[in-house]
């Protein structure tokens, strides 16, 4: 049996031994030519237990981890929302992983927070300031899950006035503003891009 | 001239000490957990350090086109407060992680028996989790404290070629070049080591297990001191290629040993900013999981 098959199966079987097996993990499968983050991501699908066991587990390997552990967390929650025949979906019991991503000054993981399991469970006032955050920092808009489907006007009035504050500092707006400006009525975008 | 700075602290440096290091060829580096200056009281705040050396650090680095690694251990100073003792017990979820290519800073400081439990445990971590050691030599009482460290290593089980005594100088040197393990020099403003009397060493004892570093931090320190001595050994009449091996080469070798240490990568932030811009897919990927 290979280290990556030991791995997911002695977590099936004991829960706790993700804490073993996560943070080695992404090297262990590479070795054996299995995709680090993947295996990463089916090790979190693989704890047993019901929703709240496994979000506490999931949200202590998130703690626990460096950049790249938790990347790997952000990108398993949408997997672990979906329910299967061996495990219910962990609903919004993970959002403070996703807060505590959204804080950090780290790119990758505020563009990994914005994803499919945020545009599911992130109140407005978060996942607003989620999508003007990664178009402060560079992070492509095309990154943040259902930006159409969740635009509103409040998201609209604040990307507007952070054109209008770059344009007041003789600073290019970001291209991707009109992603959230684009075909809104003209009342804020037409004062501020033209 | 590409460098790889073995021993530095990142976190006590600015974001324009990362430009001039680029500037000057450091592509690469090892940022080992150290004594911070103010005393820590407990677990937590040690949990903290640990964490901002193997995520954020590693992530400002790379907005520099520098690979950043780390090692991390319970340093001798703090070895002797009972209330960090309790690190011992975190070490090995973090000595498991992509990024930790070494277990260190070890060693002595004040040669207490609190320090050399510690030390003697960390050495034994080392071997569990397949890591080499970074060892400091004291500052005071240096060569007693030498040829202790070397006593501890053969005591170890761990093989001296996956040791490396760092701080050395001339009359360190000699002890742990018999004893098969790293030599590490500190090169120093003015105190520690020299570019100058480093060309000296070199000269010495050949270029075999020898890397030179910063080991810049919160002190009166230079992180180009690397690069100074470079341009020292080559205006001594070592060739490029001998520069190469002493800057880069040889720090390579020593914490390839870990398994860790993604050389592949490194090779390729040779000459191009593979820095954590949304151009590349770096970013897009983290790291290269």
């Amino acid at each position: 049996m290979t280290w990556t098959e030991e791995a997911l199966r002695t977590v099936q079987e004991d829960a706790s031994h993700v804490h073993v097996a996560f943070p080695g993990a992404a090297r262990r499968a590479r070795a054996e030519g299995v995709d680090g983050e993947r295996l990463r991501i089916d090790l979190l699908l693989a704890l047993p237990g019901d929703a709240d066991a496994v979000a506490a587990l999931v949200q202590e390997v998130y703690e626990h981890g460096d950049s790249a552990e938790k990347l790997a967390v952000l990108r398993a929650l949408p997997e672990l929302d979906h329910p299967t025949d061996r495990r219910e979906a962990v609903g919004d019991r993970l959002l403070p992983v996703v807060r505590d991503a959204l804080r950090t000054n780290d790119t990758r993981l505020v563009a990994a927070a914005m994803g499919p399991y945020a545009r599911t469970h992130l109140e407005d006032t978060a996942w607003r300031q989620g999508v003007v955050k990664a178009l402060f920092t560079g992070i492509p808009l095309a990154m943040v899950d259902g930006l159409d489907a969740r635009r509103d006007d409040t998201l609209v009035r604040m990307v507007s006035d952070f054109a209008d504050e770059r344009r007041a500092a003789g600073r290019e707006v970001p291209a991707d503003a009109w992603l959230v400006l684009v075909d809104t009525p003209s009342t804020h975008h037409g004062r501020s891009l033209r | 001239m590409r460098i790889f700075d073995p021993h530095i602290h990142m976190t006590s440096r600015t974001t324009e000490d990362y430009e001039r290091m680029y500037s000057a060829g450091v592509r690469a580096l090892v940022e080992p957990s150290f004594w911070l200056g103010q005393p820590r009281t407990s677990v937590g705040t040690f949990c903290d350090y640990f964490d901002a050396i193997l995520g954020w650090e590693p992530f400002r680095a790379s907005q520099f086109g520098i690979a950043h690694f780390a090692t991390i251990g319970l340093n001798p100073k703090e070895a002797n407060d009972p209330r960090c003792r309790e690190v011992l017990d975190v070490l090995p979820r973090y000595l498991e992680k992509d990024r930790v290519v070494a277990v260190g800073e070890l060693g002595y400081d004040s040669m207490t028996p609190e320090e050399e439990e510690v030390f003697e445990a960390q050495l034994a971590l080392a071997v569990t989790h397949e890591l080499p050691a970074l060892v400091h030599t004291p500052h005071r009482d240096k060569l007693a404290g030498t040829r202790r460290t070397i006593d501890v290593v053969n005591a170890s089980g761990l093989e001296p070629g996956r040791v490396l005594v760092d701080h050395l100088n001339e009359v360190t040197v000699g002890e742990v070049a018999g004893s098969g393990c790293w030599m590490g020099f500190s090169i120093y403003p003015d105190t520690k080591m020299d570019p100058h009397r480093m060309v000296a060493i070199l000269k010495e004892y050949g270029l075999e297990r020898i890397v030179v570093n910063s080991a810049a931090d919160w002190g009166r320190s230079d992180p180009l001191l690397t690069l100074r001595t470079g341009e020292a050994m080559r205006a001594a009449g070592f060739s490029v290629d001998d520069v190469d091996r002493v800057l880069w080469r040889n720090p390579v070798e020593f914490y390839r040993q870990s398994g860790r240490l993604e050389i592949d990568d490194l090779d390729e932030t040779v000459g191009a900013v593979a820095g954590a811009t949304f151009e590349g897919n770096s970013v897009l990927r983290g790291s290269r999981d």
